[in-house]
């Protein structure tokens, strides 16, 4: 193919630039041995010090850590059973309900999901705490689970399924030893997905957490809001290089299964 | 019986967490303000039965949203979400348009990355990108720092606070939003028809407009629909970046709620935001359904 033209290179340079120059300012900056945070004042680990020391910080991305593994975990057994339903199951009555109840939290302001959650809790008497979030947080990323999962499942051939069935196999066994290892990657993002969802929520979790269990994004917002401060640079950029290294590792990994499996094609074609 | 199983979990779990949430939220927002613990009256009483319904329909009454209607800041913060919203659709298009456009015709080789620089800020915390922007954007932030160093300006610019600061906010987070299908678009967009029209006489700025434009029209739509929807009810980054000047019903439905403690007055807010989504959301709908019958 072409070379880039001028403008295509400027065009990316400056769309790149827009999106990681803010993000790198924050690194570099939260090494800065200034409490004013946009005044460069030498090389300095300090902020990172204090947030280890920080009680509330650390009270905090635990109970955040919490709420997200329980939720995704949930939302991808729930989302994936209801992927499930609407790409495989037959007619059934409310069929359209559920569909539709699947794609309105994907457009459903949050302000809105969090207000009518908390109502519910509020309105049958449930104390706000980590279950409350872990229910709210279920309920919306079940719903992106679903998305992903129902787009490899429409992708592929049934007849894989439709073989194991009739060699013998329940069709537990069938889900179990044919369904679910060709659909495992996309369960696998799926659960990634709804565990960065909940990590990031912020507005969802103001409406549903109670005062005893403050989440991460809650505990930033909140001390944000009264400005910049060094402290929220160091933790901003630790949260940066978990995702970054999270998400380059996991492409490596899916580039090299698919060689192999590209590889293991080709062999099995040779042989045939 | 399993199947049974298979269906009702899902589905039982989604009624109780979102179907009846939101018929709660439409119930207060026709309710009455008390000053009580929930803070409103009931109107709709299941537990008296039949002639709690029917008293359900006899006190039914609109105030809530008639007191939306004579309350000038809802009507203002409705129409400023509007117009915040379509202006940064806009601006995001007109950024997002020749990003998207540059990779499509980036060597073959170079596209899973610049994908991956595309879909990385996605991953992470959307506080924080909106946060990397108040440091940039202060008086004595970053952007007026350079601006003042190079001479461009003598005095430090106002920015954060402004609307100015909830534009770019919108733009940067959900740029990926709308490059991702208008590149996906262009992906597939087959080369030759352009090199047919310029063969044609066409110059490469109108095969530009008369081609590559419509073809990859789907993708626009989807883009800003994308960026449109969740721009419409943001709270995040007005709260942030935005001063108090700067109403949007996202942050009027947190106050009425969080300060003002005016729960039903807040529900009525929800379900005018929701109303103001149906017509979006459904021509998105629609786009999605004749993308997916063109592919077939």
């Amino acid at each position: 193919m072409n070379r880039l033209s001028w403008f295509n290179t400027v065009s990316l340079t400056l769309g790149f630039a827009f999106l990681y120059i803010p993000m790198l300012i924050l690194v570099i900056y939260s090494f800065n041995a200034s409490k004013l945070v946009t005044v460069w004042a030498g090389f300095s680990t300090r902020w990172y010090g204090e947030l280890l020391h920080n009680e509330a910080f650390l009270d905090a991305a635990w109970v955040t850590l919490k709420v997200a593994v329980f939720s995704s975990s949930i939302a991808t057994v729930l989302g994936t059973m209801a992927a499930y339903v609407l790409v495989r199951g037959n007619r059934f009555l409310g069929r359209t309900l559920f569909s539709g109840m699947i794609y309105a939290p994907l457009v459903m302001p949050e302000v809105i999901t969090g207000l009518s959650l908390l109502l519910l809790f509020i309105g049958i008497g449930l104390d706000r705490g980590v279950l409350t979030i872990v229910l709210a947080h279920t309920t919306f990323s079940m719903c992106y689970v679903s998305v992903v999962v129902s787009s490899r499942l429409v992708t592929f051939d049934r007849s894989l399924e439709e073989a194991a069935l009739d060699l013998g196999c329940s069709p537990a066994q069938a889900f179990r030893l044919v369904t679910l290892p060709i659909i495992a990657p996309a369960v696998i993002s799926g659960w990634l997905l709804a565990f960065t969802l909940s990590l990031d929520d912020l507005v969802i979790a103001s409406f549903t957490a109670g005062p005893s269990s403050t989440t991460l994004p809650i505990k930033i917002f909140s001390a944000v809001r009264l400005g910049v401060s060094p402290e929220i640079n160091a933790l901003s950029t630790v949260m940066i290089a978990i995702v970054a290294v999270g998400v380059i590792a996991a492409s490596l990994v899916s580039k090299r299964s698919l060689v192999r499996q590209q590889k293991d094609e080709q062999e099995a074609a040779r042989a045939q | 019986m399993r199947r049974l199983l298979l269906i009702a979990v899902p589905y039982l779990w989604l009624l109780a967490l979102f179907l009846v949430p939101f018929i709660i939220v439409l119930k207060i927002s026709l309710s009455d303000i008390a000053l009580a613990i929930p803070p409103y009256t009931p109107t709709l009483d299941f537990a008296a039965g039949w002639a709690g319904i029917k008293a359900f329909f006899a006190g039914l009454d609109f105030e809530n949203f008639i007191w939306l209607t004579e309350d000038d800041l809802y009507w203002k913060a409705y129409l400023s979400s509007l117009t915040i919203a379509l202006i940064s659709t806009v601006l995001t298009l007109m950024i997002g348009y020749p990003i998207a456009y540059g990779m499509a015709r980036a060597p073959g080789e170079w596209r899973p990355t610049l994908m991956m620089l595309i879909i990385l800020p996605f991953w992470t915390s959307f506080l924080i990108r909106v946060y990397s922007w108040m440091g940039i954007l202060s008086q004595e932030g970053f952007l007026n720092q350079f601006l003042l160093w190079t001479g461009i300006i003598n005095e430090p610019l106002i920015i954060l606070n402004t609307k100015i600061a909830v534009y770019i906010g919108i733009v940067y987070t959900y740029l990926p939003f709308m490059i991702l299908p208008i590149y996906a678009a262009l992906d597939r967009l087959d080369e030759s028809l352009i090199e047919a029209a310029e063969d044609l006489g066409c110059s490469r700025l109108s095969a530009f407009w008369l081609i590559t434009v419509p073809l990859s029209k789907n993708g626009i739509a989807a883009g800003c629909f994308l960026v449109f929807i969740p721009a419409l009810g943001e709270f995040v980054i007005p709260s942030l970046l935005g001063g108090s000047g700067t109403l949007m019903i996202g942050k009027v439905l947190w106050e009425e709620f969080f300060s003002n403690r005016d729960w039903p007055v807040a529900s009525a807010v929800a379900i005018v935001l929701l109303l103001l989504l149906v017509i979006p959301i459904v021509l998105f709908q629609r786009n999605q359904q004749k993308q997916a019958e063109a592919e077939q």
